[in-house]
């Protein structure tokens, strides 16, 4: 296929691929939580109020001069920031959580928009800031995968039992002692970092879907956490890669190819497979 | 013999949640070694709530909440836990043998996989309630029953001093329920059990003590309860009722 020969001849596409690949390990895995702990609205607020430390981060280098404002930098500050709110709202429970979620979810985007608004070349940043654009994944936003890669998996193995024990059954946790509000806000944390840097790879509006599809699908295969997580990070790197393909051959966007690949599966196998449960 | 503390020894202890009505007000009662109790009363009576306080979950505004003559969060690793069902995903992903192996995890555990020492206890735990051969099952795929027997062989596996349960039965059907006590019966030789319920018709016939929670705590020996306790406890007159002992 004349994808596999571009393959070899472009540097961007092997880009391409190493951020699926890399993108896709963290995303497995930590989709994997995401889904058993039913966190998907926070994950996508976290990703909505991205756009707004892409977008100040941008005003800042392109109207104010600051070069150092790099959008990564101003990514990952408003994912935490709104992952930290989040999780204070959650932990107080005197504001219904869902308000708090849409709230922060539609005022992240709102602050984006206008930043970006107020920045020349518009249009042209925010339709890859939504969509994403895995073609113009930097070397930087590789070592930076490979480095939350290797956080996430180290979390993974060191923390498997505690993490499991509060996504299954939180008021155990408590009562077994376990800093279940330390844990909770390192699951935040880590599930921040992932939303931002896969923003590059599939966009804002669709980083729920990578994150939640691979791991709803492998879910409905495997018994334990650890075998949903392998099954995730492997559907995960699948997806992307087809999707890629896809939108090579076929010249589509490669973030909804590889969306709507991952969401043909997903309906398909809620539909068709019975599986081993009832 | 050297006295030893009570297990459960609550004096005078008020909690409410913010400035509002206490939930529970000036409760006091104490748990003997190997007792079989019961925690009974009407829903928002404080009966999760004082759960809460002698797993030192929460902290009363006023009085003292003493577990084993020690603060409840140091005799935590000592009690065994089984929470009211709440689990979030009813396909989530995991076998028996990870639920149980879940009641070996305690703040200070080395990291990375449970140590074989956990593994031998769970898997006596497994075999204690009767579910031997379900260990690599999917939890999500057992019927009510053997999901408490699962969660019973969780708040074992650490070889706990004191069973504290809140409401296992909800959603058991009555011979399962019956079961599901004997075991209990069973347990209380080797621990002190308490146990949470809202249905004291049932739990009457097996436990040897009855802590009423109402706002206040009446305690009763099972052989003294009759219908104007119940009357009490489910809306009854407060004050016809002729308590025999008071604390």
């Amino acid at each position: 296929m004349q994808f596999f020969e571009a393959i070899l001849h472009y540097n961007f596409l092997q880009h391409a691929l190493l951020a699926g690949l890399l993108g896709g390990v963290a995303a497995g895995i930590v989709g994997t939580w995401v889904v058993v702990r039913r966190t998907s609205s926070i994950a996508g607020a976290v990703a909505h109020c991205v756009l707004a430390g892409l977008g100040l981060a941008r005003w800042l280098q392109e109207v104010h001069g600051i070069s150092w404002a790099d959008p990564m930098l101003g990514a990952t500050a408003a994912a935490l920031v709104a992952a930290a709110l989040i999780a204070r709202a959650s932990h107080k429970q005197s504001e219904r959580e869902d308000t708090v979620i849409a709230a922060i979810w539609a005022i992240g985007m709102a602050i984006g928009l206008l930043f970006i608004a107020s920045t020349p070349g518009y249009t042209e940043d925010l339709m890859s800031y939504l969509f994403g654009n895995i073609l113009l994944v930097r070397t930087t936003d590789l070592w930076l995968m490979g480095l939350l890669d290797v956080a996430v998996l180290a979390i993974a193995v060191s923390l498997h039992g505690e993490i499991q024990a509060l996504c299954f059954d939180e008021a155990f946790a408590r009562m077994r002692g376990l800093p279940v509000g330390r844990l909770s806000l390192l699951l935040h944390t880590i599930t921040a970092l992932t939303v931002v840097l896969l923003v590059s790879i599939v966009g804002i509006v669709l980083v729920i879907a990578l994150l939640t599809l691979p791991a709803a699908v492998a879910g409905r295969f495997a018994n334990t956490l650890g075998r949903t997580m392998v099954l995730a990070v492997i559907l995960s790197v699948f997806f992307t890669t087809v999707g890629l393909g896809m939108s090579y051959t076929y010249d589509l966007p490669a973030g909804a190819s590889t969306i709507v690949l991952a969401g043909v599966i997903y309906l398909s196998v809620r539909v068709f497979w019975r599986g081993h449960r009832r | 013999m050297t006295t030893t503390p009570p297990v459960i020894d609550v004096q005078g202890v008020s909690f409410a949640f913010g400035p509002v009505e206490p939930i529970l007000r000036d409760v006091s009662f104490t748990v003997e070694r190997g007792d079989f109790a019961s925690i009974i009363g009407p829903n928002g009576g404080g009966k999760t709530t004082l759960v809460k306080l002698i797993l030192g979950l929460l902290s009363p505004q006023s009085g003292r909440i003493r577990v084993f003559g020690e603060s409840p969060e140091k005799a935590r690793p000592r009690i065994g836990a089984m929470p009211q069902h709440a689990v979030t995903d009813a396909h989530f992903p995991i076998r028996v043998i990870d639920v149980v192996l879940m009641g070996c995890l305690r703040p200070g555990r080395n990291f990375g996989p449970f140590s074989s020492a956990d593994n031998d206890a769970a898997s006596e735990a497994i075999v204690r309630v009767g579910i031997e051969g379900l260990e690599h099952q999917a939890y999500s795929t057992l019927s009510g029953g053997q999901r408490q027997r699962v969660l019973l062989a969780r708040a074992i596996a650490p070889k706990p001093e004191l069973l504290l349960l809140d409401e296992p039965e909800a959603g058991l059907d009555r011979k399962v329920e019956q079961d599901f006590f004997d075991l209990l019966e069973e347990l209380n030789q080797d621990s002190t059990v308490v146990l949470v319920s809202h249905d004291l018709g049932f739990v009457a016939s097996f436990v040897r003590t009855v802590i009423c929670v109402h706002g206040t705590v009446d305690v009763h020996p099972t052989s003294h309860l009759d219908g104007s306790v119940i009357n009490t406890l489910y809306g009854g007159d407060v004050h016809m009722v002729h308590h025999d002992r008071h604390l």
